[in-house]
């Protein structure tokens, strides 16, 4: 015994040595990788039933198997449901919808990120008199459910003659993205070191310059995560969309639902699984090209009081 | 001529004091440095002469001009951070020009400033490079640049330093000198870091709790502190305080210890009696055979020993007190031995206990 343990070649030998191994199928692994299984499972169960059953024809569907692929894939319900199915009056499909959704998407967007991101830098770095109240009044119009809101704003566009038009839904979506882009915007600022804000003071640069040339620069992924957060919130809107446009003009959205819930007629499953898609396709898109820049993003503006 | 003048300056945040009605006068191409532990006050008073920060009451003049409610663009100021404050997607040329397109110079005369710069601070290679792709020394002197570039009456370092390690450090601060001497300007530097203050300046200003405690030149200051906070905050290793009293003679007592203070020099013509603190530094207490020829000395015993490479602390007990003194790194000191130590009273600091100021 003693010479085994004075003995350091054999020490070596037997004792651990670099790495620790892992087992490949630990209870921990086990566990771990099985939930992660069922959980991904359970989401994208629903999205692969879509996807078949828009593939398939109204035969097929009337079988009753809707786990089983498509025996004869046909595109014929994705093409109906962009360019020819019914909503109410129109028989144009989802088309009309996607470039109305557009033209009230890109606007809102663009509206509600600019004058967010002057607010939150005023708020974290120029710091006016009353800022802390006018913060306080933009956090709490947060939590201020929006039906409460919905009949007066319908009276404030028709006074101003925007009821109806799409300007008038892009205010509102302006309007309403305003608590959250500007904390979002605020925080992110209050985190660019004050020095830095002194320098271009000194420097001679004044408010719109040290916004433009320094902060703007400085905050790609912030502008990123506001720029998801915005377009997946209007895009999914319907709320807004059925109450504040008319028929002509409503969004993707509302236009799926009068797709999917009209009643006349034969219900034709695959048309409305393909509208379904169609319509979830910008945000879905949105999420897969910038997916790393929102994650950096969020951390960066984390919500933090 | 008096470059910066600040007069009667204050400043409140809610109802906290920073600035206590405070008065400061730089003369042109002078080296001042505001010296004083962290809330002190000292970078709120930079800030105030920036205009970063508005005063609540008094004026500030920077070459004869109130430039009280001027921005920060129009008082002639350059201005140094602690955290560089470089402007990240920039490069250092842009960093460089940014507040001269700023003042709408022209192209040319930007070029001829930027080379200028980069020769006198070294930075020529570095300016197609972004701040990330640059070191801490590397970034200050950039920032150095960023002040320099702009031509200005006054410079105004904000702890500039502090970010970095002790060896960039020393270097830097050399550099910081030779600047100093080079361009001649007025510089005010905020450190809390008292040897970059002690090498550093012309004059030092000793802040504390908002108001300016001594105002005087390095070797002043650190031979003849006007109280006891500017005594313990200069001098690295401190300086001992040893509680007692002064009695007549006149003498300082503490224990058995009777310290003769005849070659001592009283502020004011009257002799003070009652409840003092003596303060000597340990730089100034002498050990073996020239303790014998010391006016004052004493057979103390030692306690504990510091090695710091080039001279050895050491600690022992001077009537009751814990005192410290300094000696050569070759004197063979063990814990116990006994020792002559001795110092002369003329070069010791008496501070009044209630107030803790000269006397």
């Amino acid at each position: 015994m003693a010479d085994t343990t004075l003995d350091p070649s054999a020490i070596a030998a037997s004792e651990p040595y670099g790495p620790r191994p892992r087992a490949v199928f630990s209870p921990r692994n086990i566990f771990l990788y099985g939930t992660l299984i069922v959980v991904a499972v359970y989401y994208l169960l629903p999205l692969y039933v879509m996807v078949v059953t828009s593939l398939k024809g109204m035969p097929e569907i009337r079988l009753g198997n809707i786990f089983s692929p498509p025996m004869e894939i046909t595109f014929e319900p994705w093409v109906k449901a962009w360019a020819t199915a019914c909503t109410g009056l129109n028989c144009d499909g989802l088309s009309r919808g996607f470039w109305n959704s557009v033209r009230i998407t890109v606007p809102s967007v663009i509206l509600s990120i600019a004058i967010a991101s002057v607010n939150g830098y005023a708020l974290a770095n120029w710091r006016f008199k009353g800022a802390d109240i006018f913060f306080t009044i933009l956090i709490v119009g947060a939590f201020i459910p929006y039906q409460v809101m919905i009949y007066p704003i319908v009276i404030m566009l028709r006074e101003i003659g925007l009821y109806g038009n799409l300007w008038g839904l892009v205010i509102v979506h302006s309007i309403f993205g305003m608590p959250i882009l500007t904390l979002l915007f605020r925080n992110y600022f209050t985190s660019v070191p004050e020095e830095l804000f002194k320098a271009a003071r000194v420097d001679g640069a004044g408010f719109w310059a040290i916004y433009l040339k320094i902060m703007l620069p400085m905050s790609l992924p912030i502008f990123v995560v506001a720029i998801i957060l915005q377009v997946t919130g209007i895009w999914n809107d319907f709320l807004f969309g059925v109450v504040y446009t008319r028929p002509d003009t409503y969004p993707m959205t509302v236009q799926l639902n009068n797709i999917v819930n009209s009643v006349q007629g034969v219900k034709e499953y695959n048309v409305n699984m393909a509208a379904t898609i169609l319509t979830g396709l910008v945000p879905l898109i949105v999420y897969f090209v910038s997916g790393k820049l929102f994650v950096r993003g969020i951390a960066a503006g984390a919500v933090k009081g | 001529m008096t470059s910066v003048l600040v007069r009667d300056v204050s400043l409140n945040f809610g109802s906290v004091e920073v600035l206590k009605s405070l008065n400061l006068d730089v003369p042109e191409g002078e080296f001042l440095v505001l010296l004083g532990p962290s809330g002190c006050g000292k970078s709120t008073l930079l800030n105030c002469v920036a205009g970063l920060l508005d005063v609540s009451a008094g004026q500030i003049f920077i070459k004869g001009k109130n430039v009280t409610w001027e921005e920060p663009k129009d008082r002639g100021i350059g201005m140094v951070f602690q955290s560089y404050a470089l402007y990240p997607q920039m490069t250092v040329k842009g960093n460089l020009s940014f507040g001269l397109k700023n003042a709408g110079v022209p192209k040319d005369e930007i070029e001829k400033r930027i080379a200028r710069t980069a020769e006198i601070l070294q930075i020529g290679p570095l300016l197609e490079r972004k701040p990330s792709q640059l070191s801490g020394g590397q970034r200050q002197r950039v920032a150095i640049g960023r002040a320099l570039v702009r031509d200005v009456d006054v410079f105004l370092f904000d702890e500039p330093l502090s970010n970095l390690d002790a060896k960039l450090r020393s270097e830097l601060r050399v550099e910081i000198k030779r600047l100093h001497q080079r361009l001649a300007n007025t510089m005010i530097y905020v450190t809390h870091d008292q040897i970059e203050a002690m090498t550093l300046a012309d004059r030092i200003a000793v802040m504390k709790g908002g108001v300016i405690q001594q105002l005087d030149a390095p070797q002043a200051i650190y031979n003849r502190p006007v109280n006891r906070f500017v005594a313990g905050f200069l001098g690295s290793p401190a300086m001992n305080f040893i509680d007692g009293e002064v009695g007549t003679g006149p003498a300082f007592k503490t224990g058995s210890i009777s310290v003769p203070l005849d070659r001592y020099t009283f502020d004011g013509a009257d002799s003070h009696t009652g409840p003092a603190v003596l303060g000597i530094r340990p730089e100034h207490i002498s050990f073996g055979d020239a303790a014998k020829s010391a006016p004052f000395s004493q057979q103390v015993q030692v306690e504990l020993v510091e090695p710091m490479g080039s001279d050895t602390l050491v600690w022992t007990k001077f009537g009751g007190h814990n005192l410290s003194f300094r000696v050569e790194a070759e004197k063979p000191l063990n814990v116990g031995d006994q020792v002559l130590i001795g110092f002369d009273p003329a070069r010791a600091s008496i501070f009044d206990t209630a107030a803790g100021n000269r006397i």
